[in-house]
């Protein structure tokens, strides 16, 4: 008789108690009409799966609002939505990542961001990491941020995080968007930005304050502490 | 002075393009998909294409305070092309994105059966999704294709307060006055309709269900003659809530009928926040 193999399912970043959380910030901002019709768009997608999806996930904004939702930093409401409709798809593993996938790629930017907000919500391992290297190949800032959230944070290689540090200090994205900037920076990351910094001073610009943040001493050093994100 | 530019070919223009526009008092603009002067081949080169004015150009247009949409839809010259038919099933994805204010540009080019099959397939996913649609009429034999053009209009059951004819001239502009659609006027450096000319449509036709636009593309055009044509308006004797109707009020009320315009989330402050920290208006480093 041989085993049962056994494969470990996926897992999301965030906890039960993080998805919790964000539904309650979410029903705090709606109009008792929207909370109505939130019910009954995620109960669809529960039911019907992806194709109840087609005309919620764009129109997203238009019906919830697209202003800031509170206590998420950077996140507008409708990121707030697309993230509930997806985490109510009757898929898993990589059936998830697959339809998660495909609403990025056939998404506006809106939804491209909404889809990469989701994505440390999602149980979807590392299968996600397609979309976001996506994301940091634009020059789109919304993108760019949205990629650079928890799950790159989680399952982003070090070699392609400090990149996407390094290209937020080009863009113009401030630094503190980026999730685990403190845990993650290195000696590496510190001399890419002593290097940008360089080339800014020798050009006669002006350089980001908050490169500061990555480009420290104390960078250096705790390298040598820990390692984990280099495979 | 505001002007909304119900019709320009952004992917065509540059960035100094965008910060005239934005000087001379542009603050929103409408970019329907259209051809890009190459033929395409590929279906997959038209949801490119697509995502790019869903995506990237949009963007591109807040770094200099200015409001970008767009139409969605298969252009005439290209629905000739069978290789490019399947674009047709892929429409109706698009259609359901925000930033799609209408279906367009659809209508006729050599005036063709492939064509007319195109045209009145897109009437109908216009009415299937609530949106106005954007004819494009022919520039040979324009006034054929003009009255032709009505009656496919009239055929789909569209009502014609949803439907804008484009790029009308003295010749055509009676007709389509008469059929409750709107008329739309694309004012060049040469050819189409000069603003001194759309100054003497709007003396004979008045400033209702009027639209003008630069249709400015990757061609010899120019997308400041809306407001060099706002100028010969205000010279020619029209008052500023004149100008403010035809290049502002009247592309609004056009457009708003897809219930996805929304100008009062975006505003100067938005606009120029944007500006000042971003890589396109910065040179990308």
């Amino acid at each position: 008789m041989t085993a049962p193999t056994l494969t470990q399912a996926p897992e999301a970043v965030h906890g039960a108690l993080t998805v919790r959380t964000l539904r309650e910030c979410l029903l705090s901002v709606l109009s008792p009409d929207q909370r109505n019709r939130f019910v009954r768009d995620t109960a669809a997608v529960a039911e019907l799966g992806a194709a109840a999806l087609d005309t919620r996930f764009p129109a997203a904004g238009r019906y919830y609002g697209r202003g800031p939702l509170p206590g998420w930093a950077g996140w507008s409401v409708e990121d707030g939505i697309r993230t509930g409709l997806l985490l109510r798809l009757p898929a898993q593993g990589d059936d998830l990542a697959a339809e998660a996938a495909a609403r990025y790629r056939g998404g506006d930017a809106a939804e491209r961001r909404g889809v990469l907000r989701a994505l440390p919500f999602l149980p979807v391992g590392a299968a996600g990491l397609t979309l976001t290297d996506d994301a940091l190949r634009t020059n789109d800032t919304r993108l760019i941020s949205a990629a650079l959230g928890p799950y790159a944070r989680a399952h982003l290689d070090q070699y392609r995080w400090r990149q996407a540090v390094l290209k937020c200090l080009f863009t113009g994205i401030p630094l503190h968007r980026v999730a685990g900037l403190h845990e993650r920076r290195d000696a590496e990351l510190a001399r890419m930005a002593e290097g940008f910094a360089a080339e800014r001073r020798a050009a006669g610009r002006t350089v980001p304050a908050d490169l500061w943040l990555v480009a420290t001493q104390e960078a250096a050093d705790v390298t040598a502490d820990r390692a984990p994100y280099d495979a | 002075m505001r002007i909304f530019d119900p019709h320009i070919h952004m992917t065509s223009r540059t960035t100094d393009d965008y910060k005239a526009m934005h000087a001379a008092g542009v603050r929103a603009l409408v970019e329907p998909a259209f051809w890009l002067g190459q033929p395409r081949t590929h279906p997959a080169s038209f949801t490119d294409y697509f995502d790019s004015l869903l995506g990237w150009e949009p963007y591109r247009a807040a770094q200099f305070g200015i409001r970008h949409y767009c139409t969605i839809g298969l252009n005439p010259k290209e629905a000739n092309d069978p290789r490019c038919l399947p674009v047709l099933d892929l429409l109706p994805r698009y259609l359901a994105k925000d930033g799609v204010v209408a279906v367009g540009e659809i209508g006729y080019d050599t005036v063709t059966d492939a064509e007319e099959l195109a045209f009145a397939r897109q009437l109908e996913l216009a009415v299937e999704h609530g949106l106005p649609a954007l004819v494009h009429t022919p520039h040979r034999d324009k006034a054929g294709g003009t009255r032709r053009s009505l009656d496919v209009v009239r055929a789909s059951g569209i009502d014609p307060a949803l439907v804008v004819l484009d790029h009308l001239n003295e010749i055509t502009v009676g007709e389509v006055a008469d059929s409750g659609c709107w008329m739309g006027f694309s004012i060049y450096p040469d050819t189409k309709m000069t603003a001194e000319r759309m100054v003497a449509v709007l003396k004979r036709f008045g400033t209702e269900r009027v639209l003008v636009n630069s249709a400015a593309d990757w061609g010899h055009s120019d997308p400041l003659l809306t407001r060099a044509t706002a100028d010969a308006m205000l010279a020619a004797g029209f008052d500023e809530d004149d100008v403010d109707r035809v290049l502002w009020r009247n592309p609004v009320s056009f457009y708003g009928q897809s219930g996805r315009l929304d100008l009062d989330g975006y505003n100067e402050t938005q606009a120029a926040g944007l500006f000042a920290g971003n890589s396109v208006a910065r040179g990308g480093s």
